[in-house]
């Protein structure tokens, strides 16, 4: 179910490589665990993120979680359809509700994220 | 980890459980913000079994009760329910609570907060030391359910003998539900219409499913504590441990209208009469936020750059469409229409002080 010709990290977020940059959005597991989205703090464009720090906030009506970048790199882009619609994030996580695209900086750093088959895995692992 | 006994229940419909206040209870079915909506246009059905029921019950009864809460206890005739609280000395809240007159002048029914009923129930039987009344924690006994929503009466009615019709706000009454003796009353947390209904019975899951299949075809959803919290909020009601406390007094609050100086001596009330000469200092009001986010609990209050205060509820609200919250600020910035800052994150966000309730029900 999880799209093959994604990244995935730890804290589930997905990356889709697009040349030397990557739109980023959060999976569909941790849309479910959040439930219904209703606010994105989306960070400005040119915004440099290293590896694990915060990129952005999704806001559930109960829940605060923070986005954290899988990658380093700078933001290009952001999904301003979130704005008005943030529920495009539990209606289609891996796809309208992508939420910013980033120039990467290292692309060996992808080699730290899991492909699909091994995100399902980890998936199991954590519901046992 | 306590469990009710509509447990099973909440595991066949699907419900995320999470542990509140020592119980495993539901927050959500289907969806937070689909099930608050669901009260506020059709009706939920809550399992709030959690809920603490302590019985005073004894010839010094009333007395007990008068001495414990501020609003007049003897007021309520059997079949009648009052909103009060538990106070301390210095007028600040032990808890709030819903107080059931079964009989005059012997038999009261406290109904507080779950997580407060260990508390309460040791601060009730020792403040009741010197009272001719019994203080009973019946707590895991009672199962309750609460059916709240405009669809309420329409859904219950043909489950019981009781003409629902007949039971006013805040009054109950005895009888059958889906064949399981119950006390039904008029009361709620949502804002809503409905009912609560609480039973003895070691088979609630019979009321409940009796419910869901009469009231499912007409929009009727199971409802978590998720929404439950949301809807109160809309409502402004207050929540124990967010916005009063042993912190707050219940003229800080603004719950001066259960506070009944006349009636005699009560604990509490020569700091409340004290704090109403000398004037309040801080008051709870209402916010929404005006700028883009979602004060949560504990976040920041400024005004004019000068930290003032800290968030108590703060959420979004599905059916008002914003997000809004409670504060406590100092008595000058307390007009409706003040504006001041809430710390989100690394941002300060403007919020303003409107009126409350956020949500109103229209009156049929």
């Amino acid at each position: 179910m999880y799209p093959e010709n994604l990244y995935y990290s730890q804290d589930h977020e997905w990356l889709k490589v697009e040349g030397e940059e990557a739109i980023l959005g959060i999976t569909d597991f941790a849309q479910k665990q959040l439930g219904d989205i209703i606010y994105v703090d989306l960070p400005d464009s040119g915004k440099a993120v290293e590896a694990h720090q915060t990129l952005a906030t999704v806001e559930s009506v109960k829940s605060v979680s923070d986005i954290y970048s899988p990658v380093t790199g700078e933001v290009v882009q952001v999904n301003q359809d979130l704005a008005q619609t943030p529920e495009l994030i539990n209606s289609d996580p891996h796809g309208q509700g992508w939420i910013l695209r980033l120039k990467l900086k290292d692309k060996s750093e992808l080699n730290n994220l899991m492909k699909a088959a091994d995100y399902e895995k980890y998936l199991e692992g954590l519901e046992k | 980890m306590k469990k009710t006994r509509l447990n099973q229940v909440h595991r066949e419909a699907g419900a995320r459980l999470i542990e509140f206040a020592g119980w495993e209870m539901p927050v959500e079915y289907r969806g937070l913000i689909d099930e608050h909506l669901a009260v506020r246009t059709k009706a939920g059905l809550f399992d709030v079994s959690h809920m603490g029921e302590i019985i005073v019950d004894g010839p010094e009864a009333l007395a007990l009760v008068q001495y414990l809460t501020p609003n007049d206890a003897s007021k309520l005739l059997p079949g009648q329910i009052q909103y009060s609280a538990l106070t301390t000395p210095e007028g600040t809240f032990v808890d709030d609570l819903l107080v059931y007159c079964l009989s005059v002048p012997d038999k009261y029914l406290l109904v507080v907060n779950a997580a407060n009923t260990d508390k309460d129930f040791a601060w009730v039987k020792e403040k009741g030391a010197g009272f001719k009344a019994q203080v009973i924690n019946e707590s895991n006994r009672y199962s309750q359910l609460a059916l709240q929503g405009p669809l309420a009466q329409d859904i219950l009615q043909p489950l019981t003998e009781l003409d629902l019709s007949q039971i006013k706000t805040f009054h109950y009454a005895y009888g059958q539900v889906a064949g399981n003796d119950s006390l039904v009353s008029r009361t709620g947390y949502t804002g809503e219409d409905g009912f609560e209904i609480y039973t003895l019975s070691e088979t609630p899951d019979v009321i409940w499913k009796a419910i869901v299949a009469r009231g499912e075809s007409l929009g009727l959803q199971p409802v978590g504590l998720g929404a439950r919290d949301t809807l109160r909020l809309e409502a402004k009601l207050m929540l124990y441990g967010n916005d009063i406390s042993d912190k707050t007094t219940v003229l800080e609050a603004d719950l001066k209208w259960i506070v009944k100086f006349q009636k005699g001596d009560f604990l509490g009330k020569a700091a409340l009469e004290k704090q109403q000469a000398e004037g309040l200092k801080r008051k709870l009001v209402g916010f929404e936020v005006v700028d883009k986010g979602i004060a949560r609990p504990h976040y920041p209050v400024y005004i004019g750059g000068q930290k003032v205060s800290e968030v108590c509820s703060g959420s979004y609200g599905p059916f008002v469409k914003k997000a809004i919250g409670l504060v406590y600020l100092p008595i000058e910035f307390t007009a409706i229409g003040t504006e001041f800052e809430i710390g989100i994150r690394d941002k300060m966000a403007k919020a303003r002080i409107v009126p409350t309730p956020f949500y109103k029900r229209e009156k049929k």
